[in-house]
């Protein structure tokens, strides 16, 4: 237990290096020469805390390998990018930007999105958010339905999510490919729920159906509905 | 081919024409002919069993892999297709023309998804082998030395095509051209679609090594090229394109 705690609070020297060396970079006026780099986000529980419906193993290897990944390959192509101005290769970096910056976005929002039963997971929601779910989908278990058969749809890698329209203050079920941000369609995410196999394989195997059964009783809809007032 | 129940009848490659009224044909009846109508068989797509036991590949494949790669992931893949594709004139085709015929150049109907998964994996089962791997020979090798440089640049290209295949998909050597060369689709695309020739491929959708390396995809494309590759696949494969392409320089004919 104490050495899943520090993995969790530790920040890696070489990531302390680099934010350090931008913070005197910074003093010393030379901001625009170095852009703050992105840093993977702790978890705000443990590693163990959604078992039984999602396992330590993949909780740890999600966060740390997968969504470290996307930070790292991130970093790398900004990086590439802010030492040229070749549009050539502008051009070519921007599918690793996309999809490395597309799957930052999307994890950090999808853990904020889950919690154990003992901080609110699987509670449903309420005030302004239950509202608009219950006026738009009729009750929370048809969103849920909804949900749940729509990722299990989702061909391939993707996400499946509870989005808003901004002006209309809608809510709406949506899609994305791979680590297409929701903002790629114009929406605001609320809820995200990741369907990429790496997401429950090592558990339920190649049964995403059970998985989608079963993750409701992990999300927070105390964050969803935060991100539903405050947008 | 034998006249099925079921089935509606249909014209078959311009009429074969035999006389209208049995065999008591006059003169002049004989002027009437009716085309012969020939029924298309219709079938349900089978699941095949790979060429080697699910434990062969061991333990570079675990044969945990096989039963769910191959046992659950495959079969879903032909079961929905045969529900989809129940009853229609697309059970007349065999595989690999319903997977062109259901892309519909770009526009893909409702069951390409599946026809085309249904293909990718009968033909990654026969890609790989156990032993397998290593550096090929004859003229396999000398065509990855004459379009790559040298075998050592094309497991480079190969493992980086693997890599940077974002979300899920397949990582193929095809013939294109005349030439090889690498070719990475997502999701159920194939090679197929675009009228080139597939020599071999390797699954990078996730459940493809998941349950062996994690998120190491790296690792399994290495074992991929080092343990499992079948090189005698694409020499069979090589030798059938030869009936369709010329791999040297073209012969102009004299006058």
């Amino acid at each position: 237990m104490p050495a899943t705690l520090l993995m969790k609070k530790m920040r890696s020297g070489a990531e302390t290096a680099r934010t350090m060396l931008g913070f005197h970079l910074r003093r010393r006026g030379l901001k625009t020469a170095m852009r703050q780099q992105e840093v993977l986000p702790d978890l705000p529980y443990d590693y163990n805390a959604l078992e039984p419906v999602i396992s330590a193993e993949i909780m740890r290897l999600h966060h740390q390998k997968h969504h470290q990944a996307y930070v790292t390959g991130f970093n790398k192509a900004m990086e590439q990018l802010n030492s040229t101005s070749d549009p050539q290769t502008i051009v070519a970096l921007q599918s690793a930007i996309n999809f490395n910056g597309g799957g930052h976005v999307n994890h950090a929002i999808f853990w904020q999105n889950l919690a154990p039963p003992k901080e609110g997971g699987g509670e449903p929601p309420e005030g302004n958010l239950a509202s608009a779910i219950e006026s738009e989908f009729g009750s929370l278990d048809k969103l849920i339905a909804k949900m749940s058969t729509t990722g299990a749809g989702v061909q391939g890698s993707g996400w499946v999510w509870l989005g808003l329209i901004k002006d209309m203050k809608r809510l709406t079920v949506e899609t994305t490919a791979n680590q297409d941000p929701l903002a790629s369609k114009g929406l605001i995410p609320l809820l995200g729920i990741d369907v990429w196999e790496h997401a429950y394989y090592l558990q339920y195997k190649n049964v995403r159906p059970d998985y989608l059964k079963n993750v409701w009783k992990v999300v927070n809809w105390r964050d969803v509905a935060k991100r539903y007032d405050s947008a | 081919m034998a006249a099925t129940a079921t089935c509606t009848s249909s014209l078959f490659y311009g009429p074969r024409l035999l006389p209208l009224s049995g065999s008591r044909s006059s003169p002049k009846r004989r002027a009437a002919w009716r085309p012969q109508q020939v029924v298309l068989p219709m079938a349900k797509f089978e699941l095949r069993t790979p060429p080697y036991a699910l434990d062969a590949l061991e333990p570079h494949m675990s044969k945990q892999t096989l039963e769910f790669h191959w046992g659950k992931h495959h079969r879903a893949y032909i079961d929905n297709l045969n529900k989809q594709i129940d009853g229609t004139d697309l059970e007349r085709k065999n595989l690999e023309e319903l997977v062109k015929f259901s892309y519909n150049n770009g526009n893909p109907q409702a069951c390409f998804n599946n026809a085309g998964q249904a293909w990718n994996h009968d033909f990654f089962w026969s890609s790989i082998y156990p032993g397998g791997g290593g550096k090929p020979d004859g003229e396999v090798l000398e065509l990855i030395e004459r379009d790559f440089g040298s075998f050592e640049e094309f497991t480079k290209e190969f493992k980086a095509a693997g890599v940077s295949q974002f979300g899920s998909g397949w990582v193929w050597l095809i013939l294109k051209d005349a030439k090889l060369s690498i070719l990475k689709t997502s999701n159920a695309l194939n090679p197929l679609i675009w009228g080139y020739i597939p020599l071999t491929v390797v699954d990078v959708w996730e459940h493809a090594y998941y349950l062996d390396f994690q998120n190491r995809r790296p690792d399994y494309l290495n074992t991929f090229l080092d343990k499992l590759i079948s090189w005698e696949a694409v020499a069979g494969r090589l030798a059938r394109a030869k009936a369709f392409v010329n791999l040297g320089e073209p012969t102009i004919p004299e006058k």
